[in-house]
């Protein structure tokens, strides 16, 4: 099983109660967590990455066990080597576009210099022709841009799955036909299990393998999600 | 005159060592403050900006009676270490740190608030250690609140008075910092020596808030996105 997932949390937001509570399984390679805003979807991204902690579950990728409150295991963020692409891409405002892709590679205290060269961070930029804008800061990058670093950065790592938050929510609709086409290509070159959570269904036909869909914090049927949207 | 570069010397010898302990202190204590939760936060928020409003001479008195030879940490200082900070430059240097940290503190607190937290779990996700990620991304996107904080610590410690006074005294060439030798100056009478003093004073009090003027948070926003 590529994607083993059951997560309960008890959220308050605004004052109101919210139960997540969601379990699902998948062999799918690309995975997609469908459903509308508020249904727990980024939540649950979060969760499966360890920067959010569940109050029980477990979560199992692609044959490793990264949180089992049973057995009380925790893996932190950093221990579960999983790329993550932020829905606005959480790109460091302070590095260019090259030391944000490098970001992950060099270790210890201090950020990668400006003209840190590395083979993974060259074939990175190269493969999302970021060529022309690697000495750019992000707030001079177009979106597709951003999105393009934000995948480079989470993918130079070489991470053991991807999740993707809505990462083409931010986009025109030409040009995120166009990066669909791009991260589908890419998945199938690398074959790195892809989680990827969105509200449009352009998604779900262009890239899902299997589909799982959230509605208030629970695992819905395909039918529910029609009725409630 | 050459009384008052002496006293213009000692003043940013002891200026710089204050800011540069609030420097340390300031950011580990406004990180703290900004990410930590617990009871009592609010009041310990207070506690430690009461130096802004206090008279000086009240946190004098204070000082004097925790660092003085009967004092608590006084008499452990002397014991231990057989160090004195009453009427010594040191102790004017903890007086104008005293006075001064809670620019510092406020500083790094904001600064340290409005950063995205989701930049830091994108650090986490990429394998970065706590430490390295406030060295790499939660220091360097607060510095510039911090860095005018610090300005302002440092002309705050310039101008420095009453506290001083009550605990490093004035002794000219030792404890005799600017802002002290302009009143021993008028006491005495000392009209050339005293607009010399002021003069110097204001400019380099001017040239600090002109610096820190350059530096205030709202330059940042325009380049970060």
């Amino acid at each position: 099983m590529i994607w083993d997932v059951e997560l309960h949390r008890g959220l308050v937001h605004d004052g109101t109660r919210f139960d997540l509570a969601i379990r699902f399984a998948s062999e799918a390679e690309r995975l997609v967590l469908h459903g509308p805003s508020g249904a727990g979807k980024t939540q649950t991204l979060k969760m499966i990455a360890g920067i959010a902690r569940p109050d029980s579950g477990r979560v199992a990728v692609a044959g490793r066990t990264l949180y089992d409150s049973a057995a009380r295991a925790f893996l932190s963020a950093q221990e579960r080597r999983l790329g993550y692409v932020f829905q606005d891409y959480a790109l460091f405002p302070h590095l260019t576009v090259r030391q944000n892709i490098a970001f992950g590679l060099r270790r210890g205290w201090l950020n990668p210099a400006r003209s840190f060269t590395d083979p993974a961070v060259g074939r990175w930029i190269g493969a999302f022709h970021l060529d022309a804008v690697a000495g750019h800061y992000p707030h001079q990058l177009s979106g597709g841009q951003r999105q393009r670093t934000a995948l480079a950065r989470a993918l130079v790592n070489g991470p053991h799955a991807l999740l993707l938050d809505e990462p083409f929510a931010a986009l025109d609709k030409a040009l995120a036909k166009r990066l669909r086409a791009e991260l589908k290509e890419l998945q199938e070159q690398l074959r790195v299990p892809l989680l990827l959570i969105t509200h449009d269904d352009d998604d779900l036909r262009d890239l899902a393998h299997d589909v799982v869909h959230l509605h208030g914090g629970r695992v819905v049927a395909a039918a529910a999600v029609a009725e409630a949207t | 005159m050459e009384g008052a570069w002496i006293a213009l010397a000692l003043t940013l010898k002891v200026a710089g060592w204050a800011t540069v302990l609030n420097l340390v202190f300031g950011i580990a204590v406004g990180f703290a403050i900004a990410r930590a939760r617990f009871p009592g936060r609010d009041v310990l928020d207070a506690v430690l900006t009461l130096p802004m409003v206090m008279p000086p001479t009240v946190l004098g008195y204070y000082l004097l009676v925790l660092l003085g030879s009967h004092g608590p940490l006084g008499a452990w200082l002397i014991e231990q270490f057989g160090i004195r900070l009453i009427f010594t430059w040191q102790g004017a240097v903890i007086a104008a740190m005293v006075v001064a940290f809670p620019l510092v503190f406020k500083a790094a607190r904001a600064a340290f608030e409005t950063i995205d937290s989701q930049l830091e779990d994108a650090a986490r996700t990429l394998g970065m250690h706590e430490i390295a990620i406030f060295f790499r991304v939660t220091l360097p996107l607060a510095w510039r609140g911090i860095l005018a904080g610090l300005l302002l610590s440092f002309a705050r410690a310039l101008g420095e008075f009453g506290a001083t006074l009550m605990v490093a005294g004035s002794i000219p060439g030792r404890t005799q910092t600017m802002s002290i030798a302009v009143y021993e100056a008028v006491q005495a009478g000392q009209d050339d020596a005293a607009n010399f003093l002021v003069a110097v004073t204001s400019i380099v009090c001017v040239a600090v808030l002109l610096a820190a003027g350059r530096l205030v948070p709202g330059r940042v926003a325009a380049r970060g996105g």
